[in-house]
């Protein structure tokens, strides 16, 4: 027979993790903007720092608007709790450093956001954990790199630059059979788009900056717990199976059980590392959860007309969008992504860094800025901004050409969009 | 703490205290395909005041070895092998679901073992839908997306938990989803298959306290309450706003309940 049916993404969107504020009646979630709760009394006090009773104690653990969005994250990816953080590469960083410690190492796709790559590169090896890279189209090579004390392996849905679409059923199984997880970033899909625990993955973090939250007002990050790796039975992860001095000698795993991981990132990570998210920056996050399934159809309608148009502009060299079927990754893209590739996607405009310059100076609804998955439209230019520094080599080794011009497609009218690319694209070619 | 009860070890969930013999004892037995973790908070509570938390994982189920017992009689004399292996001489029991039944049927037969009774989320008789059991007995994936979505409240199934951040379907889910083949249909059928429980409720001799959801769509309380009427003595608490999953949704009202009602 059928199962029962669970409410669905679009209701969960709205509701989950909240039931009407008990004082007031509130229909939309309060922000508790406070840092700190009253006790009613010491016992209940000694209660709650003893892991006796649920409770708010000081708002960089938890927080009452915060956890509304921690539950409705969770809710919408299927997994059995969450933190959130004060960006993404906040989140990255505690979905890290809650189960690695120095002499543990990572493999990672090495088609990563910017940032994540400075972190396992440059910073991480510092406190002593490495990275390995390898390509994210090539899951032997996962396989290859994996080492004794390999704990985390690490990839984005859609890599960055050229929107390499992880095989997660694979990657997670290639995890497994070596007892470690996988941990993804799922930013630039979203639950909507693309459930990572459902194809096998283990841990999750977003930017909710970007298309989680929509609408480009609030820096925030979102950490969250599957809850099915089976910690004991790999026996490689000591911060959850063996006593913690740091909380009363607390065995994560025997406690907790599924969500021992996510415990152990509040009960440590939030409490010592203390990158917490403030409630305003939770409230503005829940607001663009409540529309994120409208806003990503409109997302991915608008980019689909835009590739098109694109691809068969002749001031177009090339679209990268998994969607097309020249795309390398089009077959596992149809299976995993049937929804749509994202919203954000690039293309190389004909006549090099100079064609790219004159682009961009001549976009007008398009913004020219450092971000992505806004509900308005974005553009950069890589090769005159955060890549400026390289010539056409260097460029060719981080997968960008002088002419490369990459699109966060907003939900602004798609004609507007196309009229605004149009004009752009002919002032390129006048040079 | 791991013991070994009938040639299995069994492993007891102590609240993070060691067992102190002169103290008096609490027994949480939990609700079938889940294990000690429900009890989490109200172990934790017991155990540092004054009392030894004992929230048992049953035969084949969480930390547990063995294989899932098949009757609500044998779970209850189990439960008293537990305490003597211990050396416990005599407990309260507290039990939620299937718990609940091996709890008042551990009151029934040894009365001279059980100083108090819980019973949460309790109904007599427990009778299980043919498609719940059906899905269990084939060990099929939509029986733990039943028993989570009726186990909730409406309430519960969109969240709004007293635990930050947890959300209660997916831990729900993910601690059925650990119970291995053929655990959950034993447990089913058991509480199924449990037709002398107003028998055994009239023979209960000790303070009873039965905790219910006021929303519980697995023991609804029209059933539940007919118990009130059979055990000699008792008192009924209904929770408003919550579902079967009792501890899960209402965690401070139970504690609270439970603290008045043991202390």
């Amino acid at each position: 027979m059928a199962g029962p049916k669970y409410p669905g993404f679009d209701t969960l969107a709205l509701h989950a993790g909240q039931q009407p504020d008990d004082s007031f009646g509130a229909r939309a979630v309060p922000i508790y903007q406070t840092t700190s709760y009253v006790f009613k009394s010491t016992e209940q006090a000694a209660s709650i720092f003893n892991g006796e009773r649920p409770g708010h104690v000081y708002s960089r653990i938890t927080n009452p608007t915060n956890a509304v969005l921690e539950e409705r994250i969770c809710a919408l990816e299927g997994g059995v709790g969450a933190i959130a953080t004060a960006s993404g590469q906040a989140a990255m960083h505690l979905a890290i450093a809650t189960i690695l410690g120095a002499g543990s190492h990572i493999v990672s796709s090495r088609s990563l956001y910017g940032g994540s790559h400075n972190l396992l590169s440059y910073t991480l090896p510092r406190f002593g954990i490495e990275t390995t890279f390898v390509d994210p189209r090539d899951p032997d090579a996962f396989s290859e790199a994996i080492q004794p004390n390999t704990r985390l392996l690490f990839g984005e849905t859609l890599g960055n630059p050229g929107l390499d679409v992880l095989n997660v059923p694979v990657i997670s199984e290639i995890a497994h059979n070596a007892g470690i997880p996988l941990l993804i970033d799922s930013t630039f899909t979203t639950p909507y788009l693309f459930k990572p625990f459902d194809f096998g993955a283990d841990l999750i973090f977003h930017s909710a900056t970007k298309f989680i939250g929509g609408h480009g007002v609030a820096i925030g990050g979102l950490l969250v717990d599957g809850g099915r790796f089976d910690w004991d039975a790999s026996g490689k992860f000591p911060t959850l199976t063996e006593p913690y001095a740091g909380f009363h000698n607390l065995v994560f795993s025997e406690e907790y059980g599924p969500s021992a991981y996510i415990m152990r990132a509040r009960k440590e990570g939030a409490r010592d590392f203390g990158a917490c998210m403030s409630p305003t920056t939770a409230f503005h996050i829940l607001q663009g959860i409540e529309t994120l399934p409208l806003r990503l159809e409109k997302h991915i309608d608008n980019t689909r007309k835009l590739v098109k148009y694109l691809d068969e502009h002749d001031a177009v060299e090339e679209v990268t969008y998994p969607e097309l079927p020249g795309h390398p990754d089009h077959e596992l893209a149809k299976q995993l992504l049937p929804g749509g590739c994202g919203a954000v996607f690039s293309f190389v405009v004909k006549g090099g860094r100079a064609a790219g310059r004159r682009f961009i100076e001549r976009l007008n609804l398009f913004s020219h800025l450092a971000n992505v998955g806004d509900a308005k439209s974005l553009v950069i230019h890589p090769a005159s901004t955060t890549h400026h520094r390289m010539d056409a080599a260097a460029l060719a080794a981080a997968g960008i050409k002088e002419g490369t011009i990459r699109l966060s497609v907003g939900i602004e009218d798609p004609d507007d969009l196309i009229s605004d690319l149009g004009r752009a694209l002919h002032a390129s070619q006048k040079g | 703490m791991k013991i070994t009860v009938d040639n299995n070890p069994a492993y007891i969930y102590t609240g993070a205290r060691e067992f102190v013999p002169e103290q008096p004892s609490v027994v949480f037995i939990h609700g079938n395909g889940l294990d000690h973790s429900v009890w989490l908070l109200q172990s934790r509570y017991f155990a540092h005041h004054q009392r030894n938390a004992l929230a048992v994982d049953m035969p084949g189920h969480g930390r547990s070895g063995g294989s899932a017992l098949e009757n609500i009689t044998d779970m209850a004399d189990w439960i008293i092998d537990v305490l003597d292996a211990i050396g416990v001489d005599k407990a309260a029991i507290v039990g939620h679901s299937m718990g609940s039944l091996v709890s008042l049927e551990a009151a029934a037969r040894h009365p001279d073992r059980v100083s108090r009774l819980a019973l949460i989320a309790t109904a007599v008789p427990m009778p299980v839908s043919d498609p719940l059991l059906d899905a269990a007995r084939n060990n099929e994936h939509s029986a733990f997306d039943m028993i989570t979505l009726w186990g909730h409240s409406q309430y519960g199934q969109m969240g709004g938990n007293q635990a930050p951040g947890m959300w209660m379907s997916g831990s729900a889910i993910r601690l059925l989803e650990r119970s291995g083949p053929g655990v959950l249909f034993a447990g089913l059928n058991a509480c199924n298959e449990y037709k002398h429980g107003m028998e055994s409720a009239a023979r209960v001799q000790c303070p009873t306290l039965m905790i219910l959801g006021r929303l519980d769509m697995m023991t609804p309380t029209r059933i539940a309450r007919k118990l009130e009427q059979t055990i000699p003595d008792v008192r009924c608490e209904v929770l408003d706003n919550c579902g079967h999953l009792v501890m899960a949704e209402k965690p401070n009202q139970v504690l609270d309940l439970l603290i008045d009602f043991l202390d």
